[in-house]
């Protein structure tokens, strides 16, 4: 299987050849970062494409299909447009948190993506406390998502950000611990380790019927954390208009419609890491001739076929259910998922400690 | 002609109170009328739910400055409204109501439009906002016959008051509520009507009969053809008019597709305000095929236009029937469709079963007909009590059931399609032959009285009350709102709620506003 190691090596070598190590290492930040952004902006496009096709689908209707062969450029032509849109501000709000809102949002949604393992040698932010490190700089989204409520000074905003306030902290315990299951079986917090300890199994046959209760808990947590129907309340359209960013236009508001669906994939592509094996081809122990035709296919090819394949049943989720209601949603949480993660908790130590995996 | 019983207004609390013990509890209609030299006045049509009987009750004023009436409105809840109604057209106040604020127009408003000597230059276009006015008005009579304003607040300074509308994607048009909360649990509501009245009821005393049917179908949008077929029943009776056995049938028909068609629409939109919008392009997509079905017949899809004095406008399409039959052949499977894809859905339950309960006793005192009053074990179906047009003819069961919540209310609403599927398919094979239209004369004068005939509207009972003095145009001409009952049971229904569960409530209550401000 090919690792992209090789060409970062490749160029790191060829930088150092004629620059001391300093300049080199401050260029090929610059690199990564570009990268980074054009990457967010790609899978930004490419999952708002994919919303609106199978949404579509599930709606008995076409989707977009005017602009460009199978409506694929009507996504430019919206990021255009969204971008030459007035950004009409507040008279009285305030104008500093209002403004700062969607940066936070969006730096909180790149940090948490620079940690994900898009193929064999491609890592980005990749060290021994990866998961965590995911988690804390995820939850930053939040505080954006409270100040844009707050300082937009709009009612509806207002009571936006207070049911993300409760909905977002809160299912981040059982994301968490659900995530804190797998790390007892893999001991290590570190994305790239993780993924190779999959080369055998995924995590989600390794560990079996615990790993697979975390899987279904990390999902339903993590599309509450995002924000996502039906678990959409801190926007919710038919009751608070557009909820914590009512009072956005323009590329504010862009800012927020990207990170939405940049985080949906971020929540996607960590499932896909932990439970699915990330870019790992699908190995079964014996089968030789099979791994080896598996590992024909590229890494990146896998991390995107299998957080795709995530994306698609939360969306299935969201174009299915109704919304609930925050006290239900509250309920779920706290009565439900957090009893069922600490006990899953509890059995995935007893797996590991009697080495019933396999 | 009706029976009025007049009754002085002195005596007027008491007589009423006297007939709600007799078991008179339902308010059907309440109208304001101005008789002119006569006096300002009032009429109440009542119904005892357990007899079925009618009485009309009179009351009048003679004094045109700062006229008073009684106010029944602590017998009979749905006369809040109503007395709100006649105090914003008529000028009269009522004594004892709690909350005696103009309903429809402007606070700033100069004059009482539907007196027969209001001078229209007095309101001239206003460019200016209206101020949301938070004051409201007890009025008391003194033991000496004195009469004193009590001032009141509506909401107090310090409570976090939002409003949701009128332009808010769940109020399903321009219907406002200013709701006080508390974290997210509601307070107190406080309904705000009149961002689409149009004053069809004025209008209608300049215009000829045959033109105030136009106006009927811009009412309840949704029930623009049982709308227009209450004023043609009217109308016709009042003339003494038999309309031709086949009439009947196919104002059946239509009245049942556009019951189909209303009731698929609230579906959809039921589906939508929970957050679940894949069910919500099911029904429009089969909501499809009945507009198709009316366009071929009637020309319109949501306005048709069809009913019209003595008749229908014109004969049914030669593809008619069949299509209609294709269609109940098509929606059967649909339905569970339907089922499957939201009510069985768990959390769709959760946020329906026992939210908005609305008792049946409350219902009746409001006068919720339709389904909302058919979900709190209410039997109201007017086709059922007065049986009109076909509905004699034909079996079908009154859905009923007893929750009164959100769900039982959205229940109601999907096994009457079942039901009136059943009606069509009883009458689509027997349309009998004969004229679509009787010879009138070219210029309608309905002889002097008053009339009050109602249909089952696609929300409830959809009433017409016509005072008549012999000339072509009508003298006064209420009709009874399906929807502004429901807007006056909101505050009760959503009372200690949350905010999801108002849009709950409002989309099962199924409110269609161009109807509630007419």
């Amino acid at each position: 299987m090919f690792d992209f190691g090789i060409i970062t090596k490749w160029i790191h070598d060829w930088l150092l050849s004629f620059m001391p190590m300093g300049l080199a290492t401050v260029i090929e930040c610059m690199l990564v970062g570009i990268f980074i952004i054009l990457l967010y902006l790609v899978v930004a496009v490419i999952m708002i494409y994919m919303e609106r096709k199978v949404c579509a689908a599930f709606q008995c209707r076409l989707g977009p299909n005017r602009v460009g062969p199978w409506g694929t450029i009507q996504l430019v032509c919206d990021v255009i447009k969204m971008l030459t849109k007035e950004i009409i501000s507040i008279r009285s709000s305030d104008k500093f948190l209002y403004n700062l809102a969607p940066f936070i949002v969006i730096l909180a949604s790149v940090m948490a993506f620079s940690c994900l393992p898009f193929g064999r040698g491609i890592e980005v932010l990749d060290f021994n406390v990866g998961i965590f490190f995911l988690m804390a700089s995820s939850s930053i989204g939040v505080v954006g998502v409270l100040l844009a409520g707050w300082g937009s000074n709009n009612k509806y905003s207002l009571i936006g950000a207070m049911r993300s306030g409760a909905q977002m902290i809160s299912y981040e315990l059982s994301a968490s611990i659900s995530l804190l299951t797998i790390i007892l079986l893999t001991d290590t917090m570190q994305f790239s380790e993780i993924v190779m300890r999959q080369e055998d199994t995924w995590f989600i046959f390794k560990g079996h019927i615990p790993a697979f209760i975390a899987f279904v808990i990390y999902l339903i947590a993590g599309n509450a954390e995002v924000n996502r129907g039906p678990f959409d309340l801190p926007e919710a359209e038919s009751e608070l208009t557009a909820g914590f960013h009512t009072e956005y236009s323009g590329m504010h508001f862009g800012l927020f419609y990207v990170a939405e669906f940049v985080n949906l994939f971020i929540i996607a592509g960590v499932a896909a890491t932990i439970f699915l094996g990330g870019w790992m081809p699908l190995h079964i122990a014996g089968w030789e001739n099979f791994n080896a035709v598996m590992d024909f296919i590229p890494s990146i090819v896998w991390f995107f076929g299998k957080t795709l394949f995530v994306v698609w049943l939360l969306m299935w989720m969201k174009w299915t259910f109704p919304r609930l209601r925050i006290d239900q949603i509250l309920t779920l949480e706290w009565k439900y998922l957090i009893p069922i993660s600490m006990l899953n908790l509890l059995i995935m130590t007893i797996v590991v400690v009697f080495k019933l995996h396999f | 002609m009706e029976d009025i019983i007049y009754i002085e207004k002195e005596k007027f609390h008491d007589v009423a109170l006297e007939y709600r013990k007799k078991g008179y509890d339902f308010l059907r209609s309440l109208t304001g009328i101005d008789w002119g030299e006569d006096g300002l006045g009032a009429i109440y049509h009542l119904e005892n739910t357990s007899t079925k009987e009618n009485i009309v009750l009179k009351t009048l004023t003679l004094r045109r400055e700062d006229p008073h009436l009684l106010s029944v409105a602590d017998i009979w809840k749905g006369a809040e409204f109503n007395e709100r109604e006649i105090y914003d057209y008529f000028g009269i106040q009522f004594i004892g109501h709690p909350d005696m604020r103009r309903l429809f127009l402007r606070e700033d408003w100069v004059g009482f439009p539907l007196r027969k000597d209001y001078d229209m230059s007095l309101n001239p276009l206003r460019m200016s906002n209206e101020e949301t006015s938070n004051d409201t008005q007890f009025i008391e009579v003194l033991p000496d016959g004195s009469v004193i304003k009590h001032r009141d607040l509506l909401f107090d300074n310090d409570e976090y008051v939002i409003n949701i509308g009128p332009q808010h994607p769940a109020t399903h048009g321009v219907l406002r509520f200013r709701v006080s909360l508390e974290g997210e649990i509601i307070k107190k509501l406080d309904v705000h009507c009149g961002y689409i009245h149009r004053g069809i009821e004025k209008m209608c005393e300049s215009l000829t009969y045959p033109q105030t049917l136009a106006l009927t179908d811009r009412l309840d949008y949704l029930g623009a053809h049982q709308n227009r077929h209450a004023l043609c029943m009217c109308i016709e009776k009042a003339m003494g008019i038999e309309v031709s056995e086949r009439v009947q049938y196919i104002r059946t028909i239509m009245d049942e597709l556009q019951r189909i068609d209303s009731h698929l629409l609230f579906y959809s939109c039921a589906c939508m305000d929970l957050g679940a919008l894949t069910a919500f392009f099911y029904g429009f997509r089969d909501r499809e095929k009945i507009l198709d079905i009316f366009e071929s017949t009637t020309g319109g899809r949501l306005i048709q236009n069809y009913n019209t004095i003595g008749g229908v406008q014109a004969d049914i399409a030669p593809d008619f029937v069949s299509k209609v039959k294709d269609f109940i052949k098509y929606l059967r499977p649909t339905l569970k469709e339907y089922h499957d894809v939201f009510t069985g859905n768990v959390i769709m339950q959760g946020r329906t079963k026992g939210v908005g309960v609305l008792s049946r006793e409350d219902a009746i005192s409001f006068g919720t007909t339709g389904g909302t009053g058919r979900a709190s074990g209410w039997a109201c179906d007017v086709r059922k009590r007065h049986p009109y047009a076909a509905y004699d003819k034909i079996q079908f069961d009154e859905i009923l059931y007893t929750e009164g919540d959100c769900f039982a209310r959205y229940m109601v609403r999907m096994k009457e399609i079942e039901q009136s599927l059943n009606i069509i398919e009883q009458l689509i094979d027997n349309i009998p032959e004969g004229d679509i239209q009787v010879k009138l004369k070219p210029i309608i004068k309905v002889p002097e009285g008053t009339y009050y005939s109602a249909v089952e509207g696609s929300r409830g009972e959809f009433g017409v009350f016509l005072e008549s003095r012999g000339d072509k145009h009508p003298y006064r001409l209420k009709f009874r709102s399906t929807g502004l009952p429901l807007v006056s049971a909101m505050n009760t229904m959503c009372r200690n709620a949350k905010i999801a569960d108002l849009i709950a409530i409002g989309a099962t209550v199924d409110y269609v506003v161009p109807d509630i401000d007419r």
